[in-house]
């Protein structure tokens, strides 16, 4: 954005001929902070006006052949039946009864907790089996069985071992999204380049130094891969335990609706769903880029 | 046995590769006065990175012993600082911080925190590179890079610094401007520096002594050459000095006698 003015001032004459007065003083303060809002603008439109349209495209292609609303209702339909639905997210009737923002709350925070332990643990579990030879070789090859295990099936387990919904839910979590993040810290840990461990050998410091000073930067990227993939799997799975396990939650509303034949809901749930996955990813990959700044290598 | 400040005793080293192994070096002995500036220089994979990594204790001997003032060498430590070919830079800290990690970590206890901060930037000036101190290893040049990995190496003080091959991924002009650079500060601080390279040139332009080695396996000393130049030296006078001259014919006789062209060739 440093560039003198009187560069921008040709663009700025093609894209606006009609602001003759203003591309006439080259040096103007004011032509160079439009063209730049132009530009903005321009980069705007050009991110969102493709997936509107293509949604737009979408929508009225399923309204048309799906015009009699049989099986699956037709975007119209959708709105008609789901319209209180979707305009009024936060009513709260008490028991299960609430808006999709407190469905979408409750299992938000779910995922937060249960996430967040795995998080930690998987992150302790990784530097472990990166860093010594014989945690590699004793656990890695069960890790390796374990994360194939489908969340679903942890949940009969989980019950048995919890007898409550809750912990239960906040296991499968936990399970499901720790064994990206062990085996991404893992092979971060085992890649470090020889170069920093020998820097750190020379200046002496201490396990706890090098762990903070050395490994956990080097680290970083290789972790927020690992949290990356953790956090979309947590979303996948707190929604199929919630189904099984009822009460408050995005799951079981889904599952609640299905039961009442109320489709048009389920849809609407959907959406809702489907952008928060999209929002968790995207939060985790921007805290990733925030943190590993000028991690790359020089 | 001899009273040298650095002192490389029938050091052998052999790595074990599975079931067999390969003996790298073999009994090498070299002595190295305080204040000195000796080169290693020898055909790659000959083992010279293996002998300095030996001196900077990361490489464990496997017969014989490096004694640096008195005393054994057992671990890596500050006092035998090392500037990798590679920078090996922090690249998550700036500039500075890559200088004061060091600093904090040799001086603490000894410095207080404004002369550690004041110790950090007289090293970043000695190789002129105040006006980057807040950027980071990726935002500078490799040159550049090069000169911080070396003030960050000066600034713990080191009893002998060691240098593998620092500039050998730099561009020509850059070499030049650097080896001055070390010319000066070698002129100011009377360091003892060991440093390897695969440059004929830079050898003779810096050292006092010339250090060639044999081909590997079981590497070991072929020659060593003093440099009959005066300090300071001055790179445009330098090449046309008989001794350089002398010199430098030694050191490529040497090597050329030992490369794969001359072998074939006999
Ligand atoms: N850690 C190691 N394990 C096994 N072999 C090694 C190791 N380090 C070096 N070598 C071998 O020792 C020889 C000398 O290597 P090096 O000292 O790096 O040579 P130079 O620096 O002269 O090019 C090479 O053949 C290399 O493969
Ligand atoms: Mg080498």
């Amino acid at each position: 954005m440093s560039l003198p003015a009187s560069q921008l001032t040709p663009a700025l004459a093609v894209e606006a001929p009609q602001d003759a007065a203003v591309v006439l003083m080259p040096r103007d303060g004011r032509a160079s902070a439009l063209s730049h809002l132009g530009r903005m603008g321009r980069g705007l439109a050009e991110l969102t006006l493709p997936p509107i349209v293509v949604l737009g495209l979408i929508l009225g292609i399923w309204q048309l052949i799906d015009a009699d609303g049989a099986g699956v209702p037709a975007p119209l339909t959708i709105w008609r039946d789901s319209h209180d639905l979707i305009v009024h997210p936060f009513f709260d009737h008490g028991g299960t009864d609430k808006g999709l923002f407190w469905h979408v709350a409750t299992s938000l925070s779910r995922v937060g907790f249960g996430f967040s332990l795995a998080a930690v643990v998987g992150i302790g579990l990784g530097v472990l089996i990166g860093a010594s030879k014989w945690a590699h070789r004793g656990l890695d090859p069960i890790f390796q069985v374990l994360r194939t295990v489908p969340p679903l099936a942890w949940l009969p387990i989980s019950l048995a071992a919890f007898h409550q919904a809750q912990p239960s839910a906040l296991f499968v979590i936990f399970i499901t999204s720790i064994w990206p993040v062990i085996i991404n810290t893992a092979v971060g840990v085992r890649n470090i380049p020889e170069d920093y461990t020998n820097v750190s050998r020379v200046l002496r410091l201490s396990p706890l130094e090098h762990f903070w000073k050395v490994l956990l930067p080097a680290t970083t990227p290789y972790i927020f891969t690992g949290l990356r993939i953790g956090v979309g799997m947590s979303w996948l799975a707190i929604i199929a335990s919630e189904m099984l396990l009822g009460g408050v939650g995005v799951g079981f509303f889904i599952w609640d609706q299905y039961n009442s034949s109320r489709i048009s809901d389920i849809v609407v749930a959907l959406v809702w769903v489907g952008l928060v996955g999209f929002a968790l990813d995207r939060a985790v990959a921007l805290l990733g880029r925030f943190v590993s700044r000028g991690t790359a290598l020089g | 046995m001899s009273k040298a400040f650095l002192s490389i005793e029938h050091v052998g080293v052999s790595f074990a590769r599975g079931s067999n192994t390969a003996e790298v070096l073999r009994d090498l002995n070299l002595q190295v006065n305080e204040g000195q500036f000796v080169s290693i220089i020898g055909h790659s994979g000959c083992g010279k990175s293996t002998l300095l990594n030996v001196v900077a204790g990361l490489v464990p001997v496997t017969t014989g012993a490096v004694i640096l003032d008195r005393v054994a060498v057992e671990e890596p430590g500050p006092e035998r600082a090392v500037v990798f070919q590679n920078h090996s830079l922090l690249p998550w800290l700036s500039v500075y911080e890559n200088v004061s990690l060091a600093v904090n970590k040799v001086f603490r206890g000894k410095k207080t925190r404004a002369q550690r901060h004041d110790w950090v930037m007289h090293n970043l000036a000695l190789v002129q590179m105040t006006h980057a101190a807040q950027k980071r290893p990726s935002e500078i040049s490799g040159g550049m890079k090069q000169r911080v990995g070396i003030a960050r190496a000066l600034a713990m003080e080191p009893k002998v610094l060691l240098l593998d091959e620092p500039f050998g991924a730099l561009d020509a002009l850059t070499r030049a401007h650097l080896q001055d650079s070390v010319m000066e500060i070698h002129a100011k601080l009377r360091n003892t520096v060991l440093m390897i390279t695969h440059d004929v040139d830079e050898a003779v332009l810096l050292s006092d002594r010339v250090v060639m080695m044999t081909n590997g396996p079981a590497a070991g000393i072929g020659e060593v050459l003093e440099v009959g130049l005066s300090r300071p030296r001055r790179r445009i006078e330098a090449h046309s000095h008989p001794a350089y001259v002398a010199a430098r014919h030694a050191v490529i006789g040497f090597l050329y006698a030992r490369s794969p062209a001359a072998r074939t060739a006999a």
